[in-house]
């Protein structure tokens, strides 16, 4: 009876913490989301009090219709919204077709490009992003002017410089690979010795069966897409195919109003926000396998 | 499991293969190697005039170092001169004036010997000062945010990793930092650490009860590194948290049990079971953060722009700064491969230390 008293008392403890611990975490979106709906000088107002995290009386989308008219956000939404969705599927595409060579087929070299894909996890993308622009300066890009096809050079200012070079993504292989592995061999055996090929197999077998490695996938190069910074800083300068999050940086840099900027914020954190949490059981079982596994 | 692999023909491999493949090739191995060569020219990105190859002279502008020993100012009859602020020395065109060879030199560091040790003044002259000091608050950034992160991580999990109702809803909770945009992020952390309204400052001051508490967080050189230290854990350490949770729930079980028969407290089962159990993750951890802290440029880029008095200024920003808004990509990859050298090492380190400890 006694440890069954002192067990109720650490659990309300731990409840206790944990839930504090937890405002600290959300304390700062919160404040984002709910200055949001406030005017200028409410958002000043009572910031050393709870008041700041709560709804004002007078909450209005004032500010959500000032970004909208004031600011191109719509454009720099869809553009966002094109990128990240062209990265998802070719994401998926070219990451598990090579994680499927690597986990379910026998070549030589294999164990070699295995290394090499699990090297390249940890590289932070800053570190290679330098010598990536003096590269895509130079590469050809072809376009049909007067019903002929020509080159230009250089893929600056553009959607395709924001997507193909971050198709190949080494963490997606991984997490592919650790999937393929794991699928017992009995499920494409019966389909090898109906003669079907590899092609068949990974369409009609491995992928279908794989639907939470996929949507971590997504959610990983989603997200990673989505939040991009220093890439489109450097190679988009015009306004025609600026994402968001340069976007915001530019509106931040321009405007005084606090309520306008949270209201920004919100828009452009919401989509990430929401695609993680209609997913986030398959996503925290796979991330969280990595680091264990590898 | 071990998973029996059909023979199958080198072009079905190519063609699964080689689309990721290609595209690694090309976007991540040529960019290097390109680096590589561009590196000793003065390549920049839009420039009429042809590409010159010009030797070693990016690592040479990059690395040149020299430390100097300078001497107090003394009057006419030998005593050093003193004002307000104490000991008086000559100014650095002065001091370069007399060492020929030390033209385009500037001070990186200086450091002063107290007044027992003759009162004289350490100066470290580098051709690209910034370098070397964008590589130290790189490290600093680094020393500052990688016990943090790890630290609330590791605390986190077991937090979450406890039976307790609602742990579902608390990890969502630290997880929602991470997939928060870093610019977002660091704007909304612009506005918290705002010295006059900011919240941090306003909670300080009704903590402290003194209407003048609370520092210029972002505006201040002693201060600015750390708080975009703070801003960073706080975004990331729900990553970290998910790892280690993982690593948590694949000790097993009787490991505890046993300890407990055997008498231990919680304590004692956390450094004799826990830890140990975590070995593995504990390094994959570190070792991620750490590459992670090292590409640090978004949060400088827009809460402090490098400042103030460049405290901020990491390598990124500084090779960003060079390759990018200055368009000298020959200098810009010169920073960038000394730097990749600089980690890369780092990480051989790493893992032969690893090693070592496994050995025993």
């Amino acid at each position: 009876m006694r440890t069954h008293i002192r067990t109720r008392l650490r659990d309300t403890l731990l409840f206790c913490a944990m839930a504090a611990i937890g405002l600290v975490f959300v304390a700062p979106l919160l404040f984002m989301f709910i200055s949001s709906f406030k005017d200028d000088a409410a958002v000043f107002a009572n910031l050393d009090r709870w008041s700041a995290y709560l709804p004002a009386a007078d909450w209005s989308l004032r500010n959500y219709t000032a970004v909208f008219e004031k600011s191109d956000l719509p454009s720099f939404l869809l553009n966002s919204a094109v990128i990240a969705a062209l990265t998802v599927a070719g994401g998926i595409l070219v990451n598990s077709m090579l994680a499927f060579a690597l986990a379910r087929m026998r070549w030589r070299g294999r164990q070699l490009v295995l290394a090499l894909v699990v090297a390249m996890v940890i590289v932070p993308f800053e570190v290679i992003a330098i010598p990536l622009l003096s590269l895509v300066a130079r590469l050809p890009w072809p376009a049909i002017e007067h019903g002929q096809l020509v080159l230009h050079m250089g893929w600056f200012n553009s959607l395709h410089v924001q997507v193909i070079p971050f198709l190949a993504n080494a963490f997606c292989v991984f997490l592919f690979y650790q999937f393929f592995r794991d699928i017992p061999p009995e499920l494409d055996e019966a389909a090898r010795m109906d003669g079907a090929g590899p092609w068949t197999i990974y369409a009609r077998i491995i992928m279908p069966n794989s639907g939470p490695v996929i949507a971590t996938a997504a959610i990983v190069l989603f997200i990673s897409a989505w939040n991009q910074y220093l890439w489109p800083i450097m190679v988009v300068q015009g306004e025609a195919f600026r994402p968001v999050q340069p976007g915001i940086q530019q509106f931040f840099g321009r405007t005084n109003s606090w309520g306008q900027i949270m209201a920004y914020a919100s828009v452009i954190t919401l989509p990430v926000l929401a695609v993680f949490l209609a997913f986030q059981r398959q996503f925290v079982a796979s991330v969280a396998g990595t680091g264990v596994k590898g | 499991m071990k998973t029996r692999l059909g023979h199958e023909h080198p072009l079905a491999v190519a063609l699964f293969a080689s689309p990721a493949v290609l595209l690694f090739l090309l976007f991540v191995a040529l960019p290097m190697l390109l680096a590589a060569g561009a590196t000793l020219t003065n390549h920049r990105l839009m420039s009429p005039e042809p590409t010159r190859f010009i030797g070693l002279d990016n690592y040479r502008r990059l690395l040149a170092l020299d430390v100097l020993v300078v001497d107090p100012l003394t009057d006419a009859q030998g005593a050093v001169v003193r004002d307000e602020e104490g000991v008086r020395y000559p100014t650095w065109r002065q001091v370069r004036s007399e060492h020929p060879g030390l033209e385009s030199y500037r001070e990186a560091f200086r450091v002063e010997l107290g007044e027992a040790l003759g009162g004289r003044r350490i100066v470290l002259a580098a051709t690209d000062p910034l370098f070397y000091r964008s590589l130290i608050n790189t490290f600093l950034f680094a020393v500052l945010v990688l016990p943090l992160q790890c630290g609330v991580a590791l605390g986190l999990a077991v937090l979450v990793n406890q039976k307790i109702r609602g742990r579902i809803v608390f990890r969502t909770m630290y997880f929602a930092p991470v997939v928060t945009s870093m610019v977002v992020a660091s704007i909304v952390w612009a506005f918290m650490l705002n010295t006059d309204r900011g919240m941090l400052n306003e909670l300080l001051r009704g903590l402290l009860h003194d209407p003048d508490a609370g520092p210029d967080w972002l505006g201040d050189s002693r201060y600015a590194l750390p708080a975009i230290a703070l801003m960073s854990a706080w975004q990331g350490a729900g990553f970290q948290m998910l790892v280690f949770l993982a690593g948590l729930q694949s000790i097993s079980p009787e490991l505890y049990e046993a300890a407990t028969l055997m008498g231990a407290n919680s304590w004692q089962r956390f450094v004799h079971v826990t830890l140990p159990g975590l070995r593995n993750t504990i390094i994959f951890v570190l070792v991620s953060t750490t590459l992670l802290a090292f590409g640090l440029f978004t949060q400088v880029d827009v809460m402090t722009s490098g400042g103030p008095l460049d405290s901020t200024t990491t390598v990124v920003y500084h090779a960003v700064r060079s390759g990018f808004k200055e368009q000298d990509v020959g200098y810009g990859s010169t920073i960038t491969l000394v730097f990749f050298t600089v980690v890369l090492g780092l990480s051989v380190l790493q893992r032969m230390l690893v090693a070592k400890g496994e050995k025993k």
